[in-house]
């Protein structure tokens, strides 16, 4: 397994040393803190009834926000609903990702900066979708690559086989950037695969499998890093598997004690917080600044704030909206139905 | 122990126990886990977890890993896996967690689970069951609202059900596991934890293909299945108020049709609305208009009135009650009919 920094925030691997900076280290941490900020805020906004069921990735924030950082801005970005960690990162707007979780589709409607589809909710869905996106991109000549983010449970779909498999024959510049956070709602992944890892997979597909430890900022960044240059060099597809684990629930629906023991997890936080190991990291090298890190907290307490009040007054719901956008021309049966809700009794 | 002993005593004495739609789910499960040692369950977090909803909750605990079993997160897979094991003498009963999530499936439905039958002359035949929660209106994340039972009323091979109460959801699905052929099970999730009704704690079965009279009436007939029959009911309910009578039929199966119940019932009122919460196009309500056109054509008084959702994506959830039916809009057809 690929490792940087070790739990007590040591380098494990003098390797990368060089290429870490105070800078680089800041920014993951900045990252990593933005997003769980937001993470909790969604859980006490789904409490508070002010969204509707809310997806948390709390202990996925290395793994989302490692592998974020390294696209660049003409890159594609296939993410789940459990990646708004990692598009918030890349690049989409905050009040967006709160009107999705408040049922709303214009919090699917991506930035026009920046590709990222909409969170794929059937499972391992968006996998074929990303080697596709990635083989446009070489049709057109260009070196962007495209990410498909999805969990352990996915790699039992069918389509988990089928998007790499064509990205293998084609060798598609994508990055299969898998999250094995150790459950699939409440299934382990020992009931889930008999492999032991889920980067030996990438063997049958003949491709690059990296292991990499998903707590750690650093490894998950150069790994991705890696396949991204491998990617644009056109030397094609990498299957990685980050390790992490899902602190919470698996949504704000679930309820984690019926099949895990919740305090155990929250046991492991010391070791296993991907903040707290970079933090730790940061100290132990002279990169830490405490008004920096209190500046940074309240920005983005800030941000966040901001971004609540922008979901809270967004313009109401307009029902004609799911009329219109099913074909660029409606067709006449979408146009009298809509006439039909127009006209209907209040 | 001694408390459940003394609770098994109390429940073999009752005859009948109140029970929630998915109260009648899991008792239903139960009772035929309890039945026949070749039934067994199987689909994502029925386990341990008990289901998402709770459906198998505490069947594993009771009947063990090897009947209630946590497969692997692969619906075309587990469908398909069915589909040997039915036909190797297992009965299989299969969750899918929501019906949206059906698709990678349906190859294995629209391809095998419907044919295994016809392709042997009879040799095999799959004695398996799918269950699936479905429809919109209780604030879920996307594609989990999805109400698609006219992709599978369409396949020629699979039975399709829908009860909308306690009492349906456990004779129906008795009878859905007893059925010889494959039946698809759908279960409306808003009326999951809704009206509590007598459930008998003994096995009983409710007859696939039978519709059943919910209120009785004169004027104008009303059919509805699933999540929709409240909405029929309290839409007909309104319309006493106006003297207009409604025959409101709870259809429980989808294919095969109870073709009697509705032609007796058109004959009676002329007047016809259906509801449904699918899309329009294609819908089963197309399929009810043939029938009453096939049985009934000459009785009408006015056109055929259909409540349906649109031919649109279900809209997530900010929407979802634009998108649905309501009975406002079902007054709106009954008074359509009437006044035609
Ligand atoms: C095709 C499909 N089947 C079932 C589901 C229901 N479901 C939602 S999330 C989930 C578990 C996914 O586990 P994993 O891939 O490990 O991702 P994680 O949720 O852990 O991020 C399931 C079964 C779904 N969304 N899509
Ligand atoms: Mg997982």
């Amino acid at each position: 397994m690929m490792e940087i920094i070790d739990k007590a925030g040591k380098f494990v691997s003098k390797e990368y040393e060089k290429e870490i900076t105070k800078e680089q280290a800041q920014k993951f941490y900045y990252h990593m803190l933005r997003i769980r900020t937001f993470d909790r805020k969604g859980k006490a906004l789904q409490r508070q009834g002010r969204i509707g069921t809310y997806v948390p990735f709390e202990g996925q924030e290395a793994s989302q926000v490692g592998s974020a950082l390294v696209l660049e801005e003409k890159d594609w970005m296939f993410p789940t609903y459990r990646d708004h960690g990692a598009t918030l990162t890349f690049g989409a707007e905050m009040d967006r990702v709160l009107l999705y979780w408040n049922g709303r589709v214009e919090g699917s409607v991506p930035s026009k900066e920046k590709n990222i589809y909409p969170a794929s909710v059937p499972i391992a869905t968006q996998l074929p979708h990303a080697t596709g996106a990635a083989m446009a991109e070489t049709y057109k000549g260009t070196n962007n690559v495209a990410i498909a983010y999805f969990g352990d449970g996915a790699t039992s779909e069918g389509d988990f086989h089928e998007g790499i498999n064509i990205a293998s024959v084609f060798q598609a510049p994508v990055v299969f950037f898998n999250q094995n956070n150790g459950f699939a709602i409440s299934v382990p992944i020992e009931k889930q695969m008999n492999s032991e890892t889920i980067a030996q997979k990438s063997e049958a597909y003949g491709i690059p499998g990296v292991r990499v430890d998903g707590m750690d900022v650093f490894a998950v960044h150069f790994a991705v890093k890696e396949a991204f240059e491998r990617a644009r060099n056109g030397e094609g597809p990498t299957l990685i598997e980050a390790v992490t684990w899902r602190f919470g629930a698996h949504t704000t629906a679930d309820d984690p004690t019926k099949y895990r023991d919740q305090e155990e997890t929250e046991k492991k936080r010391e070791e296993l917080d991907p903040i707290l190991r970079l933090e730790r990291f940061m100290k132990n090298h002279d990169m830490w600044d405490e008004d920096w890190a209190e500046k940074i907290e309240k920005e983005i307490e800030a941000e966040l704030d901001d971004a609540i009040v922008e979901m809270e007054k967004f313009q109401k719901p307009d029902p004609a909206d799911m009329f219109d956008y099913v074909f660029e021309e409606p067709t006449w049966t979408i146009q009298e139905q809509k006439e039909i809700l127009k006209g209907a009794t209040k | 122990m001694a408390k459940m002993l003394e609770k098994q005593a109390n429940e073999s004495m009752e005859t009948t126990k109140s029970m929630t739609l998915i109260q009648g789910v899991t008792d239903g499960l139960g009772t035929m886990l309890d039945d026949d040692e070749n039934i067994l369950v199987l689909g994502e977090d029925v386990g341990v977890n008990g289901g998402v909803f709770r459906a198998t909750d505490g069947l594993q605990e009771k009947f063990g890993e090897r009947r209630v079993v946590d497969t692997p997160l692969s619906e075309a897979g587990f469908v398909g896996a069915a589909v040997g094991m039915a036909l190797n003498g297992l009965k299989p009963v299969v969750e899918i967690q929501f019906l949206g999530f059906i698709y990678p499936a349906y190859e294995q439905i629209a391809t095998h689970v419907t044919r295994a039958r016809s392709r042997t002359m009879g040799h095999y035949h799959l004695p398996m069951v799918i269950r699936a929660p479905y429809g919109a209106g209780v604030r879920s994340p996307e594609i989990h609202s999805d109400s698609i039972e006219a992709l599978f009323t369409h396949l020629p091979g699979i039975k399709v059900v829908c009860p909308s109460n306690a009492y349906d959801a456990k004779g129906l699905l008795v009878a859905s596991i007893e059925d010889p052929d494959p039946v698809l099970f759908l279960e409306p999730m808003r009326l999951y934890r809704g009206e509590r009704v007598e459930v008998p704690t003994e096995k009983y079965s409710i007859e696939l293909g039978k519709g059943e009279r919910i209120i009785e009436g004169e004027d104008v007939t009303v059919l509805a299945w699933g999540a929709m029959v409240p909405i029929a009911k309290k839409a007909a309910e309104q319309m006493k108020e106006k003297n207009i009578s409604c025959d409101v039929i709870d259809l429980r199966t989808l294919y095969p049709l109870d073709k009697d119940i509705i032609a007796e019932s058109v004959q009676k009122t002329g007047r016809v609305v259906i509801v449904h919460e699918a899309q329009s196009t294609g819908g089963v309500g197309s399929e009810i208009t043939s029938v009453i056109n096939d049985k009934a054509f000459l009785y009408l008084k006015s056109p055929i009135e259909r409540v349906t959702g649109f031919d649109v994506p279900v809209p997530l959830f900010a929407l979802e009650n634009d998108y649905l039916p309501t009975p406002q809009r079902v007054q709106d057809a009954i008074q359509k009919v009437i006044d035609f």
